[in-house]
Protein backbone atom coordinates (compact mmCIF):
# COMPACT_ATOMS: atom_id res chain seq x y z
CA UNK A 1 0.00 0.00 0.00
CA UNK A 2 3.13 2.72 1.14
CA UNK A 3 4.00 1.73 -2.23
CA UNK A 4 1.43 3.27 -4.20
CA UNK A 5 -0.10 5.92 -1.77
CA UNK A 6 2.54 8.59 -2.63
CA UNK A 7 0.89 8.96 -6.18
CA UNK A 8 -2.00 10.78 -5.76
CA UNK A 9 -2.74 14.20 -6.70
CA UNK A 10 -0.68 14.36 -10.49
CA UNK A 11 -1.09 13.44 -12.98
CA UNK A 12 -2.92 15.70 -16.00
CA UNK A 13 -2.73 14.14 -18.83
CA UNK A 14 -2.71 17.21 -22.20
CA UNK A 15 -3.04 16.29 -25.93
CA UNK A 16 -2.87 19.16 -27.79
CA UNK A 17 -3.33 19.74 -32.13
CA UNK A 18 -2.22 16.09 -32.09
CA UNK A 19 -1.51 14.34 -35.38
CA UNK A 20 -0.26 10.97 -36.39
CA UNK A 21 0.15 9.50 -39.47
CA UNK A 22 1.80 6.49 -41.24
CA UNK A 23 4.19 6.58 -44.52
CA UNK A 24 3.46 4.04 -46.96
CA UNK A 25 4.45 3.36 -50.61
CA UNK A 26 1.47 5.60 -51.50
CA UNK A 27 2.38 8.20 -49.17
CA UNK A 28 1.50 9.50 -45.81
CA UNK A 29 -2.18 8.02 -44.22
CA UNK A 30 -3.25 10.06 -41.27
CA UNK A 31 -4.32 7.99 -38.40
CA UNK A 32 -5.47 10.58 -36.25
CA UNK A 33 -5.70 14.56 -37.19
CA UNK A 34 -6.51 17.76 -35.00
CA UNK A 35 -7.02 16.17 -31.72
CA UNK A 36 -7.05 17.61 -28.10
CA UNK A 37 -8.31 15.67 -25.07
CA UNK A 38 -7.42 16.15 -21.34
CA UNK A 39 -7.61 13.65 -18.47
CA UNK A 40 -7.96 15.92 -15.06
CA UNK A 41 -5.52 14.76 -11.95
CA UNK A 42 -7.96 11.61 -10.48
CA UNK A 43 -10.04 11.59 -13.35
CA UNK A 44 -11.11 8.76 -15.17
CA UNK A 45 -11.99 9.13 -18.85
CA UNK A 46 -12.75 6.82 -21.48
CA UNK A 47 -12.58 7.18 -25.73
CA UNK A 48 -14.61 5.06 -28.03
CA UNK A 49 -15.33 5.04 -31.73
CA UNK A 50 -15.75 2.72 -34.75
CA UNK A 51 -13.01 0.32 -34.63
CA UNK A 52 -9.81 1.63 -36.64
CA UNK A 53 -10.68 5.16 -36.28
CA UNK A 54 -6.69 5.17 -34.38
CA UNK A 55 -8.07 5.56 -30.01
CA UNK A 56 -5.27 2.91 -29.78
CA UNK A 57 -2.85 4.90 -31.95
CA UNK A 58 -3.92 7.82 -29.59
CA UNK A 59 -3.19 5.67 -26.36
CA UNK A 60 -0.08 4.45 -27.57
CA UNK A 61 0.91 8.15 -28.17
CA UNK A 62 0.23 9.01 -24.75
CA UNK A 63 2.38 5.93 -23.65
CA UNK A 64 5.02 7.22 -25.55
CA UNK A 65 5.54 4.15 -28.17
CA UNK A 66 4.22 6.33 -30.91
CA UNK A 67 5.58 9.98 -31.54
CA UNK A 68 2.89 12.51 -32.99
CA UNK A 69 3.46 13.68 -36.19
CA UNK A 70 2.14 16.94 -35.28
CA UNK A 71 1.15 18.46 -31.80
CA UNK A 72 2.47 16.82 -28.12
CA UNK A 73 1.31 15.21 -25.71
CA UNK A 74 2.01 16.01 -21.94
CA UNK A 75 1.62 14.51 -18.24
CA UNK A 76 1.81 17.44 -15.59
CA UNK A 77 2.98 19.68 -18.28
CA UNK A 78 6.35 17.23 -19.18
CA UNK A 79 6.54 16.16 -22.91
CA UNK A 80 6.04 12.47 -23.40
CA UNK A 81 9.08 11.36 -25.31
CA UNK A 82 9.24 7.70 -24.24
CA UNK A 83 7.59 5.09 -22.41
CA UNK A 84 7.94 5.31 -18.56
CA UNK A 85 7.17 3.37 -15.90
CA UNK A 86 4.95 6.84 -14.62
CA UNK A 87 2.27 6.12 -17.23
CA UNK A 88 1.29 2.35 -16.55
CA UNK A 89 -0.49 0.54 -19.13
CA UNK A 90 -2.92 -2.52 -19.51
CA UNK A 91 -3.23 -4.45 -22.39
CA UNK A 92 -5.83 -5.89 -24.13
CA UNK A 93 -3.74 -9.41 -24.50
CA UNK A 94 -2.55 -9.19 -21.32
CA UNK A 95 1.15 -9.45 -21.86
CA UNK A 96 2.00 -11.16 -18.84
CA UNK A 97 5.52 -12.81 -19.13
CA UNK A 98 4.89 -16.32 -19.59
CA UNK A 99 8.09 -16.81 -17.69
CA UNK A 100 7.68 -15.00 -14.56
CA UNK A 101 5.21 -16.20 -11.88
CA UNK A 102 2.30 -13.94 -10.92
CA UNK A 103 4.07 -12.42 -8.14
CA UNK A 104 7.92 -12.17 -10.15
CA UNK A 105 5.64 -10.46 -13.19
CA UNK A 106 3.94 -7.93 -10.34
CA UNK A 107 7.90 -6.71 -9.18
CA UNK A 108 8.78 -6.28 -12.71
CA UNK A 109 8.20 -2.83 -12.42
CA UNK A 110 9.66 -2.41 -9.09
CA UNK A 111 12.79 -4.82 -9.77
CA UNK A 112 13.64 -2.04 -12.76
CA UNK A 113 13.62 0.85 -10.57
CA UNK A 114 16.57 -1.78 -8.35
CA UNK A 115 14.39 -2.07 -5.60
CA UNK A 116 15.85 -4.62 -3.39
CA UNK A 117 14.31 -8.19 -3.17
CA UNK A 118 12.63 -8.53 0.29
CA UNK A 119 10.94 -5.35 -0.02
CA UNK A 120 9.76 -5.79 -3.35
CA UNK A 121 8.54 -9.02 -2.46
CA UNK A 122 6.27 -7.46 0.75
CA UNK A 123 5.24 -4.33 -2.02
CA UNK A 124 3.95 -7.15 -4.47
CA UNK A 125 2.26 -9.44 -1.54
CA UNK A 126 0.32 -6.41 -0.54
CA UNK A 127 -0.70 -5.31 -3.86
CA UNK A 128 -1.70 -9.10 -4.62
CA UNK A 129 -3.64 -9.20 -1.71
CA UNK A 130 -6.08 -6.11 -2.92
CA UNK A 131 -6.85 -8.21 -5.79
CA UNK A 132 -7.18 -10.95 -4.05
CA UNK A 133 -4.56 -13.23 -6.32
CA UNK A 134 -2.46 -13.88 -2.77
CA UNK A 135 -2.87 -17.19 -3.49
CA UNK A 136 -1.71 -17.51 -7.07
CA UNK A 137 1.51 -16.09 -6.46
CA UNK A 138 3.40 -19.05 -7.42
CA UNK A 139 1.73 -19.84 -10.38
CA UNK A 140 2.71 -19.24 -13.52
CA UNK A 141 0.28 -17.07 -15.69
CA UNK A 142 -0.64 -19.79 -18.16
CA UNK A 143 -2.45 -21.28 -15.24
CA UNK A 144 -4.65 -18.33 -14.83
CA UNK A 145 -8.19 -17.60 -16.13
CA UNK A 146 -8.45 -14.41 -18.56
CA UNK A 147 -10.17 -12.58 -15.93
CA UNK A 148 -7.12 -13.27 -13.40
CA UNK A 149 -4.30 -12.82 -16.20
CA UNK A 150 -6.34 -9.39 -16.25
CA UNK A 151 -5.88 -8.59 -12.71
CA UNK A 152 -2.56 -9.23 -12.71
CA UNK A 153 -1.97 -7.11 -15.65
CA UNK A 154 -3.40 -4.22 -13.59
CA UNK A 155 -1.53 -4.86 -10.55
CA UNK A 156 1.59 -4.67 -12.69
CA UNK A 157 0.97 -1.35 -13.95
CA UNK A 158 0.13 0.05 -10.36
CA UNK A 159 2.87 -1.52 -8.66
CA UNK A 160 5.15 1.50 -9.60
CA UNK A 161 2.59 3.97 -8.43
CA UNK A 162 2.37 5.31 -11.85
CA UNK A 163 0.53 8.92 -11.57
CA UNK A 164 -1.44 7.74 -14.66
CA UNK A 165 -3.23 3.87 -16.05
CA UNK A 166 -3.82 3.75 -19.46
CA UNK A 167 -5.80 0.84 -20.88
CA UNK A 168 -6.47 -0.80 -24.22
CA UNK A 169 -9.40 -2.65 -24.44
CA UNK A 170 -8.50 -4.46 -21.51
CA UNK A 171 -11.59 -6.35 -20.84
CA UNK A 172 -12.52 -7.32 -24.98
CA UNK A 173 -11.30 -10.42 -24.40
CA UNK A 174 -13.06 -11.87 -21.34
CA UNK A 175 -16.61 -13.15 -21.63
CA UNK A 176 -19.38 -10.77 -20.19
CA UNK A 177 -19.75 -11.80 -16.44
CA UNK A 178 -16.11 -11.51 -16.09
CA UNK A 179 -16.18 -8.36 -17.94
CA UNK A 180 -18.45 -6.75 -15.42
CA UNK A 181 -16.59 -8.27 -12.59
CA UNK A 182 -13.37 -6.71 -13.50
CA UNK A 183 -14.67 -3.44 -14.33
CA UNK A 184 -15.84 -3.57 -10.46
CA UNK A 185 -12.36 -3.93 -9.50
CA UNK A 186 -10.71 -1.37 -11.71
CA UNK A 187 -13.27 0.94 -10.07
CA UNK A 188 -12.46 0.44 -6.70
CA UNK A 189 -9.24 0.54 -7.28
CA UNK A 190 -9.02 3.67 -9.09
CA UNK A 191 -11.30 5.05 -6.25
CA UNK A 192 -9.05 4.26 -3.63
CA UNK A 193 -5.75 5.11 -5.55
CA UNK A 194 -7.09 8.43 -6.93
CA UNK A 195 -5.15 7.56 -9.86
CA UNK A 196 -5.82 9.42 -13.83
CA UNK A 197 -7.00 6.71 -16.19
CA UNK A 198 -7.50 6.95 -19.83
CA UNK A 199 -9.00 4.06 -21.27
CA UNK A 200 -9.81 2.81 -24.62
CA UNK A 201 -12.69 0.64 -25.34
CA UNK A 202 -15.08 0.04 -28.38
CA UNK A 203 -18.25 -1.22 -25.22
CA UNK A 204 -20.44 1.96 -24.95
CA UNK A 205 -21.93 0.27 -21.90
CA UNK A 206 -18.67 -0.02 -20.42
CA UNK A 207 -17.48 3.20 -21.07
CA UNK A 208 -20.27 5.36 -19.78
CA UNK A 209 -20.39 2.81 -16.62
CA UNK A 210 -16.81 3.53 -15.50
CA UNK A 211 -15.69 7.03 -16.80
CA UNK A 212 -16.75 10.21 -15.37
CA UNK A 213 -16.12 11.69 -19.18
CA UNK A 214 -16.08 9.93 -22.44
CA UNK A 215 -15.11 11.17 -25.55
CA UNK A 216 -16.33 9.89 -28.53
CA UNK A 217 -14.09 9.29 -31.88
CA UNK A 218 -14.64 9.76 -35.90
CA UNK A 219 -13.79 7.50 -38.27
CA UNK A 220 -10.60 7.21 -39.58
CA UNK A 221 -8.54 9.91 -39.95
CA UNK A 222 -9.82 9.82 -36.49
CA UNK A 223 -10.91 13.13 -34.39
CA UNK A 224 -12.52 13.97 -31.35
CA UNK A 225 -16.43 13.98 -32.47
CA UNK A 226 -17.93 14.79 -29.06
CA UNK A 227 -17.18 14.80 -25.28
CA UNK A 228 -19.60 13.69 -23.10
CA UNK A 229 -19.79 13.95 -19.55
CA UNK A 230 -21.25 11.54 -17.61
CA UNK A 231 -23.18 12.99 -14.43
CA UNK A 232 -24.00 9.69 -12.91
CA UNK A 233 -23.49 9.18 -9.40
CA UNK A 234 -20.61 7.31 -7.60
CA UNK A 235 -20.53 4.68 -6.39
CA UNK A 236 -22.30 3.14 -9.27
CA UNK A 237 -23.94 -0.08 -9.54
CA UNK A 238 -25.16 -2.47 -12.07
CA UNK A 239 -28.31 -1.60 -11.82
CA UNK A 240 -28.43 1.67 -12.89
CA UNK A 241 -27.64 0.60 -16.31
CA UNK A 242 -30.89 0.19 -16.70
CA UNK A 243 -31.56 3.91 -15.48
CA UNK A 244 -33.13 5.84 -17.72
CA UNK A 245 -30.37 8.63 -17.10
CA UNK A 246 -27.48 5.75 -18.47
CA UNK A 247 -30.22 4.70 -21.52
CA UNK A 248 -30.43 7.94 -22.28
CA UNK A 249 -26.57 8.70 -22.44
CA UNK A 250 -26.42 5.17 -24.43
CA UNK A 251 -28.93 6.34 -26.79
CA UNK A 252 -26.82 9.24 -27.33
CA UNK A 253 -23.41 7.75 -28.09
CA UNK A 254 -24.84 4.80 -29.77
CA UNK A 255 -25.95 7.14 -32.62
CA UNK A 256 -22.55 9.41 -32.70
CA UNK A 257 -20.98 5.58 -33.22
CA UNK A 258 -23.19 4.76 -35.95
CA UNK A 259 -22.87 7.32 -38.12
CA UNK A 260 -19.16 7.11 -37.88
CA UNK A 261 -19.63 3.12 -38.47
CA UNK A 262 -21.30 3.88 -41.30
CA UNK A 263 -18.72 6.21 -42.42
CA UNK A 264 -16.33 3.92 -41.42
CA UNK A 265 -17.86 1.50 -43.98
CA UNK A 266 -18.36 3.16 -46.63
CA UNK A 267 -21.38 4.47 -46.31
CA UNK A 268 -22.52 1.39 -47.98
CA UNK A 269 -25.85 1.13 -45.72
CA UNK A 270 -27.90 3.76 -45.25
CA UNK A 271 -29.87 4.79 -42.03
CA UNK A 272 -32.84 4.74 -44.30
CA UNK A 273 -32.35 1.90 -45.22
CA UNK A 274 -32.43 0.50 -41.79
CA UNK A 275 -35.31 2.07 -40.54
CA UNK A 276 -36.96 1.14 -43.61
CA UNK A 277 -36.51 -2.90 -42.30
CA UNK A 278 -38.71 -1.88 -39.11
CA UNK A 279 -38.03 -5.39 -37.45
CA UNK A 280 -39.81 -5.54 -34.00
CA UNK A 281 -37.55 -6.89 -31.13
CA UNK A 282 -39.18 -6.41 -27.66
CA UNK A 283 -41.19 -3.88 -29.02
CA UNK A 284 -38.89 -1.75 -30.30
CA UNK A 285 -37.88 -1.57 -33.84
CA UNK A 286 -34.12 -2.63 -35.23
CA UNK A 287 -33.66 1.14 -36.05
CA UNK A 288 -33.73 1.85 -32.38
CA UNK A 289 -31.99 -0.75 -30.94
CA UNK A 290 -28.84 0.06 -32.83
CA UNK B 1 2.35 -34.42 -20.10
CA UNK B 2 0.77 -31.34 -19.63
CA UNK B 3 1.47 -30.39 -15.89
CA UNK B 4 -1.65 -30.24 -14.15
CA UNK B 5 -2.27 -33.43 -14.29
CA UNK B 6 1.12 -34.85 -13.48
CA UNK B 7 0.22 -32.94 -10.36
CA UNK B 8 -2.89 -35.04 -9.77
CA UNK B 9 -1.23 -38.29 -10.48
CA UNK B 10 1.96 -37.89 -8.41
CA UNK B 11 0.49 -38.53 -4.73
CA UNK B 12 -1.61 -41.56 -6.02
CA UNK B 13 2.10 -43.06 -7.83
CA UNK B 14 3.70 -42.80 -4.29
CA UNK B 15 0.18 -44.33 -2.38
CA UNK B 16 -0.62 -47.14 -4.46
CA UNK B 17 2.19 -49.45 -4.12
CA UNK B 18 2.94 -48.45 -0.47
CA UNK B 19 -0.40 -49.53 0.12
CA UNK B 20 -0.64 -52.90 -1.59
CA UNK B 21 2.63 -53.92 0.04
CA UNK B 22 1.73 -53.33 3.50
CA UNK B 23 0.72 -57.09 5.28
CA UNK B 24 -3.00 -57.18 5.61
CA UNK B 25 -3.55 -57.90 9.26
CA UNK B 26 -6.58 -57.23 11.70
CA UNK B 27 -7.64 -53.59 10.04
CA UNK B 28 -7.39 -55.72 6.11
CA UNK B 29 -11.53 -56.50 6.16
CA UNK B 30 -11.72 -52.22 7.27
CA UNK B 31 -8.90 -51.21 4.58
CA UNK B 32 -9.32 -53.69 1.25
CA UNK B 33 -11.88 -52.05 -0.27
CA UNK B 34 -10.22 -48.25 -0.37
CA UNK B 35 -6.98 -50.27 -1.63
CA UNK B 36 -8.62 -51.79 -4.45
CA UNK B 37 -10.55 -48.45 -5.17
CA UNK B 38 -7.14 -46.96 -5.01
CA UNK B 39 -5.30 -49.30 -7.64
CA UNK B 40 -8.62 -48.97 -9.79
CA UNK B 41 -8.23 -45.38 -9.66
CA UNK B 42 -4.55 -45.45 -10.15
CA UNK B 43 -5.14 -47.63 -13.25
CA UNK B 44 -7.77 -45.62 -14.62
CA UNK B 45 -5.74 -42.58 -14.79
CA UNK B 46 -2.54 -44.74 -16.32
CA UNK B 47 -4.78 -46.47 -18.76
CA UNK B 48 -3.01 -44.66 -21.39
CA UNK B 49 0.64 -45.10 -20.23
CA UNK B 50 0.41 -48.42 -19.24
CA UNK B 51 -0.86 -49.21 -22.26
CA UNK B 52 1.96 -47.37 -24.25
CA UNK B 53 4.39 -49.18 -22.22
CA UNK B 54 3.10 -52.54 -22.84
CA UNK B 55 3.06 -52.21 -26.89
CA UNK B 56 6.12 -50.59 -27.19
CA UNK B 57 7.87 -53.88 -25.00
CA UNK B 58 6.09 -55.78 -27.24
CA UNK B 59 7.07 -54.07 -30.36
CA UNK B 60 10.94 -54.21 -29.49
CA UNK B 61 10.82 -58.11 -28.52
CA UNK B 62 9.04 -58.78 -31.85
CA UNK B 63 12.05 -56.61 -33.42
CA UNK B 64 14.01 -59.10 -31.42
CA UNK B 65 12.72 -62.15 -32.68
CA UNK B 66 12.35 -61.40 -36.39
CA UNK B 67 16.00 -60.35 -36.17
CA UNK B 68 16.97 -63.18 -34.45
CA UNK B 69 14.66 -65.58 -37.11
CA UNK B 70 16.58 -63.45 -40.18
CA UNK B 71 19.61 -64.30 -38.64
CA UNK B 72 19.09 -67.73 -38.00
CA UNK B 73 17.66 -68.81 -41.33
CA UNK B 74 20.41 -66.68 -43.07
CA UNK B 75 17.74 -65.29 -45.02
CA UNK B 76 18.44 -63.71 -48.64
CA UNK B 77 15.42 -61.91 -49.83
CA UNK B 78 16.99 -59.11 -52.03
CA UNK B 79 18.70 -58.31 -48.69
CA UNK B 80 21.25 -60.69 -47.44
CA UNK B 81 21.16 -61.75 -44.07
CA UNK B 82 23.95 -64.02 -44.65
CA UNK B 83 26.62 -62.25 -42.17
CA UNK B 84 24.61 -60.26 -40.05
CA UNK B 85 25.32 -61.09 -36.50
CA UNK B 86 22.69 -62.59 -34.05
CA UNK B 87 20.91 -60.76 -31.17
CA UNK B 88 22.86 -62.88 -28.92
CA UNK B 89 26.17 -62.62 -30.80
CA UNK B 90 25.51 -59.10 -30.12
CA UNK B 91 24.75 -59.78 -26.73
CA UNK B 92 28.20 -61.77 -26.35
CA UNK B 93 30.23 -59.25 -27.73
CA UNK B 94 29.06 -56.57 -25.52
CA UNK B 95 29.33 -58.24 -22.23
CA UNK B 96 33.09 -59.13 -23.66
CA UNK B 97 33.09 -55.43 -24.59
CA UNK B 98 31.99 -54.07 -21.21
CA UNK B 99 35.28 -55.16 -19.38
CA UNK B 100 37.29 -54.41 -22.47
CA UNK B 101 38.93 -50.65 -21.29
CA UNK B 102 39.83 -50.33 -25.22
CA UNK B 103 36.21 -50.18 -25.79
CA UNK B 104 35.39 -48.05 -23.08
CA UNK B 105 38.12 -45.31 -24.14
CA UNK B 106 36.78 -45.27 -27.39
CA UNK B 107 33.03 -44.40 -26.11
CA UNK B 108 34.92 -42.34 -23.83
CA UNK B 109 36.68 -40.22 -26.48
CA UNK B 110 33.75 -39.64 -28.57
CA UNK B 111 31.97 -38.88 -25.70
CA UNK B 112 34.47 -35.87 -25.30
CA UNK B 113 34.73 -34.68 -28.69
CA UNK B 114 30.84 -34.44 -28.55
CA UNK B 115 31.34 -32.51 -25.41
CA UNK B 116 33.68 -30.28 -26.82
CA UNK B 117 31.99 -29.53 -29.83
CA UNK B 118 29.00 -29.21 -29.05
CA UNK B 119 29.38 -27.19 -25.92
CA UNK B 120 31.92 -25.04 -28.25
CA UNK B 121 28.90 -24.58 -30.46
CA UNK B 122 26.34 -23.33 -27.88
CA UNK B 123 28.76 -20.79 -26.47
CA UNK B 124 29.28 -18.84 -29.91
CA UNK B 125 26.08 -20.18 -31.73
CA UNK B 126 23.84 -18.85 -29.04
CA UNK B 127 25.00 -15.49 -27.78
CA UNK B 128 25.38 -14.97 -31.82
CA UNK B 129 22.23 -15.67 -32.19
CA UNK B 130 20.99 -13.60 -29.86
CA UNK B 131 22.95 -10.65 -30.89
CA UNK B 132 22.12 -10.64 -33.90
CA UNK B 133 18.05 -11.14 -33.19
CA UNK B 134 18.52 -7.69 -31.26
CA UNK B 135 20.89 -5.66 -33.77
CA UNK B 136 20.66 -5.32 -36.87
CA UNK B 137 23.69 -4.34 -38.36
CA UNK B 138 25.39 -7.61 -37.00
CA UNK B 139 22.54 -9.39 -38.58
CA UNK B 140 23.12 -8.11 -41.98
CA UNK B 141 26.82 -8.85 -41.92
CA UNK B 142 26.63 -12.28 -40.17
CA UNK B 143 23.85 -13.46 -41.68
CA UNK B 144 24.48 -13.75 -45.64
CA UNK B 145 28.11 -15.85 -44.54
CA UNK B 146 25.70 -18.04 -42.50
CA UNK B 147 23.63 -18.96 -45.02
CA UNK B 148 26.58 -19.43 -47.91
CA UNK B 149 28.29 -21.68 -45.21
CA UNK B 150 25.09 -23.53 -43.67
CA UNK B 151 24.19 -25.81 -46.63
CA UNK B 152 27.75 -27.59 -46.40
CA UNK B 153 27.23 -30.86 -44.84
CA UNK B 154 30.11 -31.42 -41.93
CA UNK B 155 31.45 -34.08 -43.30
CA UNK B 156 32.61 -32.52 -46.54
CA UNK B 157 34.36 -30.40 -44.45
CA UNK B 158 36.51 -32.61 -43.64
CA UNK B 159 39.35 -32.35 -46.03
CA UNK B 160 39.42 -28.95 -45.17
CA UNK B 161 39.31 -29.43 -41.36
CA UNK B 162 42.60 -31.65 -42.05
CA UNK B 163 44.33 -28.76 -43.44
CA UNK B 164 43.24 -26.17 -40.97
CA UNK B 165 44.08 -27.85 -38.07
CA UNK B 166 47.45 -29.34 -36.71
CA UNK B 167 45.77 -32.61 -35.04
CA UNK B 168 43.39 -35.35 -36.23
CA UNK B 169 41.73 -34.82 -32.68
CA UNK B 170 41.24 -31.22 -33.23
CA UNK B 171 39.60 -31.48 -36.46
CA UNK B 172 37.59 -34.04 -35.55
CA UNK B 173 36.13 -31.42 -32.33
CA UNK B 174 35.91 -28.62 -35.32
CA UNK B 175 33.86 -31.21 -37.74
CA UNK B 176 31.60 -31.66 -34.39
CA UNK B 177 31.11 -28.25 -33.92
CA UNK B 178 30.30 -27.11 -37.32
CA UNK B 179 27.95 -29.66 -37.43
CA UNK B 180 25.46 -28.41 -34.25
CA UNK B 181 26.73 -24.57 -35.25
CA UNK B 182 24.13 -24.02 -37.74
CA UNK B 183 21.23 -25.81 -36.05
CA UNK B 184 21.35 -23.63 -33.08
CA UNK B 185 22.35 -20.58 -34.93
CA UNK B 186 19.20 -20.70 -36.80
CA UNK B 187 16.79 -21.72 -34.10
CA UNK B 188 18.02 -19.30 -31.81
CA UNK B 189 17.93 -16.26 -34.36
CA UNK B 190 14.20 -18.05 -35.21
CA UNK B 191 13.40 -17.64 -31.30
CA UNK B 192 14.50 -13.98 -31.11
CA UNK B 193 12.44 -13.30 -34.61
CA UNK B 194 9.00 -15.09 -32.72
CA UNK B 195 9.41 -12.57 -29.12
CA UNK B 196 6.14 -10.93 -28.70
CA UNK B 197 6.14 -7.42 -29.51
CA UNK B 198 3.70 -6.50 -26.80
CA UNK B 199 5.88 -8.54 -24.10
CA UNK B 200 8.72 -5.65 -25.14
CA UNK B 201 6.31 -3.07 -24.69
CA UNK B 202 5.05 -4.13 -21.80
CA UNK B 203 8.41 -4.38 -20.43
CA UNK B 204 9.23 -1.27 -21.51
CA UNK B 205 6.53 0.80 -19.99
CA UNK B 206 7.59 -1.15 -16.16
CA UNK B 207 10.70 0.76 -17.06
CA UNK B 208 12.78 -1.45 -18.46
CA UNK B 209 16.07 -0.11 -20.59
CA UNK B 210 17.80 -1.83 -23.47
CA UNK B 211 19.92 -4.48 -21.25
CA UNK B 212 17.51 -5.43 -18.89
CA UNK B 213 14.47 -6.18 -21.93
CA UNK B 214 17.27 -8.35 -23.16
CA UNK B 215 17.59 -10.41 -20.73
CA UNK B 216 14.19 -10.57 -18.57
CA UNK B 217 12.65 -10.38 -22.37
CA UNK B 218 14.10 -11.67 -25.35
CA UNK B 219 16.39 -14.24 -23.88
CA UNK B 220 13.33 -15.99 -21.68
CA UNK B 221 11.24 -15.66 -24.64
CA UNK B 222 14.03 -17.60 -27.10
CA UNK B 223 14.55 -20.22 -24.87
CA UNK B 224 12.39 -22.60 -26.50
CA UNK B 225 13.73 -22.21 -29.62
CA UNK B 226 17.16 -22.17 -28.68
CA UNK B 227 16.12 -25.38 -26.87
CA UNK B 228 15.07 -26.89 -29.52
CA UNK B 229 18.09 -25.59 -31.73
CA UNK B 230 20.18 -27.35 -28.96
CA UNK B 231 18.64 -30.71 -29.63
CA UNK B 232 18.81 -30.76 -32.87
CA UNK B 233 22.29 -29.42 -32.84
CA UNK B 234 23.42 -32.41 -30.83
CA UNK B 235 22.01 -34.57 -33.10
CA UNK B 236 23.76 -33.55 -36.19
CA UNK B 237 26.98 -33.58 -33.66
CA UNK B 238 26.88 -37.37 -33.51
CA UNK B 239 26.32 -37.58 -37.19
CA UNK B 240 28.99 -35.10 -37.97
CA UNK B 241 31.50 -36.92 -35.42
CA UNK B 242 30.41 -40.64 -36.14
CA UNK B 243 31.71 -39.67 -40.23
CA UNK B 244 34.77 -38.13 -39.66
CA UNK B 245 36.00 -40.70 -37.15
CA UNK B 246 35.22 -43.06 -39.79
CA UNK B 247 37.18 -41.22 -42.29
CA UNK B 248 39.69 -39.90 -40.41
CA UNK B 249 40.04 -41.04 -36.79
CA UNK B 250 42.19 -43.43 -35.11
CA UNK B 251 40.08 -44.19 -31.75
CA UNK B 252 35.94 -43.01 -31.10
CA UNK B 253 32.92 -44.92 -31.60
CA UNK B 254 32.64 -44.52 -34.89
CA UNK B 255 36.14 -45.67 -35.52
CA UNK B 256 35.41 -48.64 -33.81
CA UNK B 257 32.13 -49.50 -35.59
CA UNK B 258 34.14 -48.90 -38.91
CA UNK B 259 37.36 -51.24 -37.53
CA UNK B 260 34.98 -54.24 -36.72
CA UNK B 261 34.25 -54.23 -40.33
CA UNK B 262 37.80 -54.26 -41.53
CA UNK B 263 38.02 -56.82 -39.01
CA UNK B 264 35.73 -58.95 -39.92
CA UNK B 265 33.97 -58.76 -36.43
CA UNK B 266 30.64 -58.47 -37.61
CA UNK B 267 28.97 -58.78 -34.28
CA UNK B 268 31.35 -55.60 -33.24
CA UNK B 269 29.43 -53.41 -36.10
CA UNK B 270 25.79 -53.99 -34.46
CA UNK B 271 27.60 -53.10 -31.33
CA UNK B 272 29.25 -50.12 -32.38
CA UNK B 273 25.69 -49.07 -33.98
CA UNK B 274 24.02 -49.51 -30.88
CA UNK B 275 25.95 -47.75 -28.71
CA UNK B 276 25.75 -44.70 -30.89
CA UNK B 277 22.55 -44.85 -30.33
CA UNK B 278 22.31 -45.02 -26.74
CA UNK B 279 24.72 -42.46 -26.68
CA UNK B 280 22.63 -40.66 -29.16
CA UNK B 281 19.21 -41.03 -26.79
CA UNK B 282 20.78 -40.08 -23.68
CA UNK B 283 22.44 -36.79 -24.96
CA UNK B 284 19.29 -35.86 -26.40
CA UNK B 285 17.61 -37.05 -22.74
CA UNK B 286 20.44 -34.67 -20.72
CA UNK B 287 19.15 -32.14 -23.16
CA UNK B 288 15.46 -32.50 -22.96
CA UNK B 289 16.18 -32.45 -18.74
CA UNK B 290 18.40 -29.22 -18.83
CA UNK B 291 15.50 -27.43 -20.92
CA UNK B 292 12.59 -28.66 -18.69
CA UNK B 293 15.05 -27.21 -15.53
CA UNK B 294 15.81 -24.13 -17.37
CA UNK B 295 12.40 -23.14 -18.59
CA UNK B 296 9.66 -24.55 -15.63
CA UNK B 297 7.35 -22.44 -17.20
CA UNK B 298 6.96 -24.82 -19.84
CA UNK B 299 4.39 -27.01 -20.14
CA UNK B 300 6.30 -30.12 -21.96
Amino acid sequence: MSVIEATAAAGRIEVKNFALSYETIDGSVAAVTDTQIYVKPGEFVSIVGPSGCGKSTLLNAVAGFLKPTAGMVTVDGEEVKSPSAERGMVFQQYSLFPWKTVRENVEFGLKMRGMDRSRRERAARTLLGLAGLEAFEKHYPDRLSGGMKQRVGIVRALATGPKVLLLDEPFGALDAQTRVIMQQILTNMWQRLKISVLFVTHDIDEAIFLSDRVYCMTARPGSIKAEIPIPLERPRQQSMMMSSEFLALRRGLMSLIREESLKAMGGEISDQGLQGLNINLHGQSLADVL
Amino acid sequence: MSSSPAHALHPKEHEAPKVAAEPPPAAAAVREPATVAIIARWYRLNKGRLRAALIGAVSLVAFLVVWHLLTKYRVVFFVRFTNVPSPLDVYNSSTKAMRDPKFLMHVLLSCRRIIFGFALASLIAVPLGLIMGRFKLIHEVVFPVSEVLRPIPAIAWVPMAIMLWPTNEQSIVFITFLGSFFPILVNTLHGMALVDPVLVRAARCLGARETSIFREVYFPASLPHIFTGLTVGMGVAWVSLIAAEMISGQYGIGYFTWEAYSLVQYADIALGMIAIGVLGLTSSLLIRSAGRLAMPWGRT
